[in-house]
């Protein structure tokens, strides 16, 4: 048996980056520093920057008017980057993130985006029948809360700033960040506090 | 149209020049709007960052949100204007026909996809 076909697209991605690099665009070593900024963004990011907004009001009032400095103040380096906006649940709005063109997601903060947020069920779905695909999440919003998807579908990039449950007075940060899931930076799950952690 | 001369290509020609003079809003925020009923993919070639499912919808807007050069030129390279873009709120029930009463859509969308709602629809060109 030979050897499985190497895909096209390999081919002719190790094509265009030769012809960059020969035209001076990109070198190795910038190709080398985006990866690696790219491998270091995580959804911790994003998690530490919404435990932070639940225990300092003013860094919670910089963060929601200014996604980009707060994630900056994070040592994240946003310069070239789309700028962050942040979408503040309140009690009675939840907040819903999709893009319905392509998949844009905000990367410098929450990393990779998951399989299923750039599927076409997600991207189709998300924007139609928002309760229902919380449902199949198991995601259970309280009682007259209204769903406000946000169809991310140019400049920015978005994330969730969900509210802080219930049960977790007096938690440090540490604390705060583990309970803020990559799910709950996109909205389509709610950090759950010790009430939920104890019944799992 | 001649094939486009690879050797044209620089780095600079897709980038936005840095440019910080403001572009003047049309639109603000509460200002009532309706995306044009407009379907440039009929016509030809494009890249359009507004959704099918909201043009010809009327709207909200909830923030403006800066300018930033069109996407619809940066992805065929040619020179592209910054346009302003805006925040637009839509009750979700009435672009489906389903959902739920309250719950709504928030898009980002260019000036020159936005006309005042109450006006008589613009004939697509």
């Amino acid at each position: 048996m030979s050897a499985p076909a190497r895909p096209e697209s390999l081919a002719r991605l190790e094509k265009l980056l030769a012809a960059l690099k020969a035209r001076g665009i990109v070198t190795e070593e910038e190709l080398a520093e985006m990866q690696a900024r790219t491998d270091r963004a995580s959804p911790e990011i994003g998690a530490r920057m919404v435990a932070r907004a639940w225990l300092d009001p003013d860094w919670h009032r910089m963060m929601v008017a200014n996604g980009t400095e707060a994630a900056e103040r994070m040592g994240v380096s946003m310069a070239g980057a789309p700028p962050l906006g942040v979408l503040e649940d309140r009690p009675g709005l939840h907040h819903l993130v999709v893009c319905t063109l392509c998949s844009c997601y905000p990367r410098a903060v929450l990393g990779y985006p998951p399989g299923w947020y750039k599927s076409f069920e997600y991207r189709s779905r998300a924007v139609r029948d928002p309760r229902g695909v919380l449902a199949e999440w198991g995601t259970v919003l309280p009682e007259g809360t209204k769903i406000r998807v946000v169809d991310s579908t140019a400049d920015y990039r978005w994330m969730v700033l969900p509210l802080r449950p219930a049960g977790t007075e007096g938690w440090s940060e540490d604390q705060l960040a583990a309970i803020v899931t990559r799910d709950a930076l996109v909205g389509v799950a709610l950090p759950q506090g010790p009430v939920a952690a104890a019944a799992e | 149209m001649s094939a486009p001369d690879p050797g044209a290509v620089t780095g600079e020609s897709a980038q936005p020049e840095p440019r910080t003079e403001p572009v003047a809003a049309r639109f603000a925020a509460g200002d009532r709007i309706r995306v044009r009923d407009d379907w440039p993919e009929r016509r030809g070639r494009c890249h359009i960052r507004t959704p099918h499912y909201l043009r010809g919808r009327e709207g909200r807007v909830e923030a403006v949100l800066g300018a930033f050069p069109n996407p619809e030129d940066l992805a065929f390279d040619r020179p592209a204007p910054r346009r302003v873009l805006y925040h637009i709120l839509f009750d979700q029930p009435p672009i489906w026909h389903e959902g739920r009463e309250g719950d709504t859509v928030l898009v980002e969308i260019f000036e020159h996809w936005l006309e005042p709602a109450g006006l008589p629809a613009q004939e697509a060109a």
